[in-house]
């Protein structure tokens, strides 16, 4: 890396390495058994420069050929974006723990004992369920180099474990399945196995929805399907400085319920979404988005901050496709209420539970318009439910739901890596059914 | 600088003195060119090189698989491959197998994006962006364009070695407009495997949907319910894919008895005017190909004809599986993956009712064009226009927003009461399964008219 970044200077004004280095095992179960084991290891070598004041960005896998990257970042700088921004000279960061040795010590026939275990627990409830189920660890190091003396090396661990479960009777299918993950191993299948074969016991029955509007419980799941994805945009700093954000020209207003709290946490110990920095070798820190219904906050990367004229907040991420910074969310994380799941369950005289809404994320997401089919989701009647909802579509503008939320649950789950919610309450959702 | 010819060969030679029931090995590399704007501003450009590739061995029905970017030892990466297949493998491997094959096959590249300079890819973008933004109303833009050109070389334990190259190009663009803390986009996406030419003369286009993005703003949202919906050819094509493409992928089905059940060949699926094929062997096309990720040629195959189910996509696993005949749909994104089995191109054939006889009996209906974006659970599924309009009394009335359309796969197949003459294949998509997306694909249709179909609304 100090070889590139030697090389890089020379032909720019600054300069910056980054590379990560992945180990992946993952085990994987089709049919109620095993099917494949893999293993796969790459690494990516990504470099930034600043030329005649623009940026030029280039990555590679070929770590035998090291000219063509930079010949490469050279080439792209002629056209590229003014930079803004200097590389920042962080090189200590606050400690967050997301490294455990254990992970990598976890061994095929106890990952596939972990797969095996949650199948059998699911088919003994019902033989007719057909499971698929992976069980996943990661290790990856991270290493950020720049030519202004910033430097930042990480480690990471990721164990992950998760089932999925089909039902089939005639056409009528049902798909129901848990996931969780962590820094450290989990080796402990009972909540998933407990999740899924609740949902399989409420799916027994079938229940019927006419087409009105309702009360509407969004769990965990069913919020991160549905609410979560034009809320993150909203508060990424560079859909506020487009003008493109509903809440961009909000800062400090009342725009939500005033239940509602929300922090980007990235600083949470042994949370895949955890780090010490961003990609950008920028200090990660846990920032307040919504204040008991207040907008607080925006995320920021280098170069959207200085044009926007704020600073960094260290939300500078690279994307699976390894492109260029851009500002994202760390990990979401809404503030548990009081209420508890079966309490909001009770209160309910008729209205629906959302586990899963299919398709939320492809209509106007910026304006936060949603429109989903419920793929698994449940009829509350009189304070019971009474069974599976299907051909039932849920559709709604999350700023009009969440200005106005009935209760938030008080049972707080990570969602993936990077989203922890609690179940909310609405008090009036639109619902269209045949 | 490695050569990968040179590694593919070393593979080949390592692959002969294993003891496994199959293996193969892929080795790769690709060449990418990323811009991308927000707003007025270019937001990026990027160049990538990738090089790497992967192992995969099948013992007593088991696979392992090991990829990787380090080119070195790879005597042992192939040994892990066979182990960790003998760890999983404890019944019979069942595959097709074939004769070997060794083949170099040439792209045919009308206008290599590769050779033509950075400046005037920037260039075009430039003048699309300009277009959007000399709109009344537009809040911001943004456009992603790419380029890749990909060498790919395949062999396996039947002595096959096939040389492979594509390229490949995409644009997105889409515009947001603004108006009294409203926001609403339109978007169009094109793209092409063996020409730029294909994604150079949208002028009239992007200022189309710049314009289409201003005037939703101010178009009221749809009524929740039941409506007969005509589907442009753009969505008809996502809907065939997304309905209907997912459920003819037999890994899906080769190992679950309800699902061979729900998937009986000759099952009816839809009227006797219905047919859908998906065919690599296609040329030109954004999915189309020789040979398959498993060496496997390229076959056009009919997965409904005259309404009835008559074929699905294979990989040599589910062929064998389910004693049929493989059809070349194994398909991986890159060498970090396996090759599972995915759709190419995927349409509708034309019938011979055209857009006027299609909307002249409806009083009430919906005219749906363009995509956002689809997804499926098998049966049911979503998908989401970019365009969309009433239909009163037989004519395109006023603009509604763009709406979401969901439905159970099987009922709405059979709901299709009218296909059009107008044959559409869009080559802006790219599908996602299995965590590999996107993959390039294409998939069309003529103008469709689907009965009862549920549309999410106010």
């Amino acid at each position: 890396m100090e070889k590139i970044l030697a090389r890089a200077r020379k032909v720019a004004e600054e300069a910056e390495v980054y590379m990560a280095t992945i180990n992946e095992t993952p085990v994987q179960f089709e049919t109620n058994r095993l099917k494949h084991v893999q293993s796969k290891q790459s690494k990516v070598v990504s470099l930034r420069i600043i030329k005649k004041g623009k940026i030029g960005y280039a990555t590679t896998t070929r770590l035998d050929d090291y000219t063509t990257l930079i010949n490469d970042a050279v080439a792209t700088a002629e056209f590229g974006q003014k930079a803004e921004f200097h590389f920042p000279a962080y090189r200590r960061f606050p400690k967050v723990e997301i490294y455990d040795p254990e992970v990598e010590s976890i061994s095929l026939k106890q990952m596939t004992e972990l797969g095996q275990e949650m199948i059998d627990a699911v088919t003994n409830y019902s033989s007719e369920v057909i499971c698929e189920a992976g069980v996943n660890k990661i290790t990856c190091e991270i290493s950020i180099l720049n030519s202004r003396g910033g430097k930042a090396k990480f480690n990471e661990t990721v164990f992950g474990l998760g089932v999925e479960g089909q039902l089939i009777r005639g056409t009528d299918m049902l798909f129901v399945g848990d996931h969780t993950s962590s820094c450290h191993p989990v080796l402990d299948s009972k909540e998933i196995i407990r999740t899924v074969i609740n949902h399989l016991k409420m799916a027994k029955r079938q229940a019927t929805v006419t087409t009105k509007s309702m009360p509407v419980i969004f769990t965990p799941e069913g919020v991160a399907s549905a609410l979560i994805l034009p809320l993150m945009s909203a508060f990424n700093g560079k859909t506020v400085l487009e003008g493109a954000s509903p809440i961009g020209k909000k800062l400090g207003q009342q725009v939500f319920d005033n239940k509602l709290t929300i922090h980007d946490d990235p600083t949470i110990p042994y949370r895949p979404g955890s780090r010490p920095c961003d990609d950008e070798c920028v200090p990660c820190q846990r920032i307040k988005l919504i204040d008991k219904g207040v907008v607080s906050h925006f995320v920021y990367d280098l170069q959207t901050a200085a044009r926007a004229k704020t600073k960094s907040t260290g939300n500078g991420h690279r994307g699976i496709a390894g492109g260029l910074p851009a500002p994202s969310i760390n990990a979401f994380v809404m503030e548990g209420g009081t209420t508890s799941f079966n309490e909001m369950v009770r209160n309910t005289r008729e209205g629906l539970i959302i586990e899963q809404l299919m398709g939320a994320g492809q209509g106007n997401t910026l304006g936060g318009d949603f429109s989903g089919n419920v793929v698994l989701g449940f009829k509350i009647e009189k304070g019971d439910i009474v069974g599976r909802v299907k051909d039932t579509m849920v559709s709604g503008n999350i700023y009009h739901l969440l200005n106005q939320i009935t209760a938030i649950g008080s049972d707080c789950k990570w969602v993936g890596g990077a989203l922890c919610t609690p179940s909310l309450y609405f008090p009036s959702v639109s619902v269209a059914s045949r | 600088m490695t050569n990968i010819q040179v590694i593919a060969e070393q593979l080949a030679e390592i692959l002969k003195k294993q003891s496994a029931d199959y293996i193969e090995a892929h080795i790769e590399e690709n060449y990418t060119t990323n811009i991308s704007y927000r707003g007025k501003q270019l937001e990026s450009v990027g160049k990538s090189t990738s090089i790497g590739g992967n192992v995969r061995a099948l013992i007593k029905g088991g696979w392992g698989f090991v990829s990787f970017n380090d080119l070195d030892n790879l005597k042992q990466k192939v040994t892990l491959a066979v182990r960790q297949a003998r760890f999983v493998g404890k019944e019979k491997s069942q595959l097709i197998k074939r004769a070997p094959i060794v083949k170099t096959i040439k792209p045919r590249i009308k206008e290599d994006p590769q050779k033509i300079s950075l400046t005037d890819k920037k260039q075009l973008m430039d003048e699309y962006n300009e277009a959007i933004w000399s709109t009344k109303g537009i809040q911001t833009s943004v456009i992603g364009y790419g380029d890749s050109h990909k060498k790919s070389l395949f062999v396996n334990s039947e002595g096959s070695f096939i040389s492979q190259e594509r390229a490949d190009v995409t644009l997105r663009v889409a515009a947001v407009a603004a108006k009294d803390g409203q926001v609403q986009q339109a978007g169009i996406s094109a793209g092409s495997r063996d020409d730029f030419g294909a994604i150079r003369h949208l002028h009239k286009e992007v200022s189309e949907l710049a314009q289409r993005s201003v005037d939703i703003l101010s178009a009221p949202v749809i009524k929740g319910g039941e409506y007969t919906v005509v589907l442009d050819p753009i969505l008809a094509g996502v809907f065939v894919h997304e309905a209907f493409g997912h459920l003819s992928e037999s890994d899906f089905v080769y190992e679950n008895e309800q699902l061979r059940e729900i998937m009986t060949l000759g099952k009816t699926f839809g009227g006797p005017i219905l047919n859908v094929v998906d065919s690599a062997a296609t040329p030109g096309l954004r999915g189309s190909f020789k040979y398959d990720d498993e060496g496997i040629p390229a076959t056009k195959t009919y997965l409904i004809k005259e309404g009835k189910l008559v074929g699905r996509l294979h990989s040599r696993e589910t062929a064998a599986k389910m004693g049929e005949k493989p059809t070349g749909n194994a398909r991986a994104i890159n060498y970090r993956h396996p090759p599972i089995v995915r759709m190419t191109n995927t349409y509708i054939e034309p019938g011979n009712c055209t857009f006027n006889e299609m909307i002249a009996d409806i009083k009430e209906g919906v005219y749906a064009k363009n995509w956002y974006g689809g997804t499926t659970s098998m049966e049911m599924f979503t998908f989401s226009s970019g365009e969309t309009y009433m239909i009163r009394n037989g004519k395109v009335a006023e603009t509604v927003r763009p709406i979401v359309l969901t439905g159970n796969v099987f009922k709405t197949l059979m709901n299709i009461d009218a296909i059009g003459d107008d044959l559409d294949m869009n080559q802006g998509g790219g599908c996602g399964k299995g965590g590999q997306s996107p993959l390039p694909v294409s998939n069309g249709s003529p103008h469709i008219r689907i009965r009862h179909c549920l549309v999410g609304g106010k």
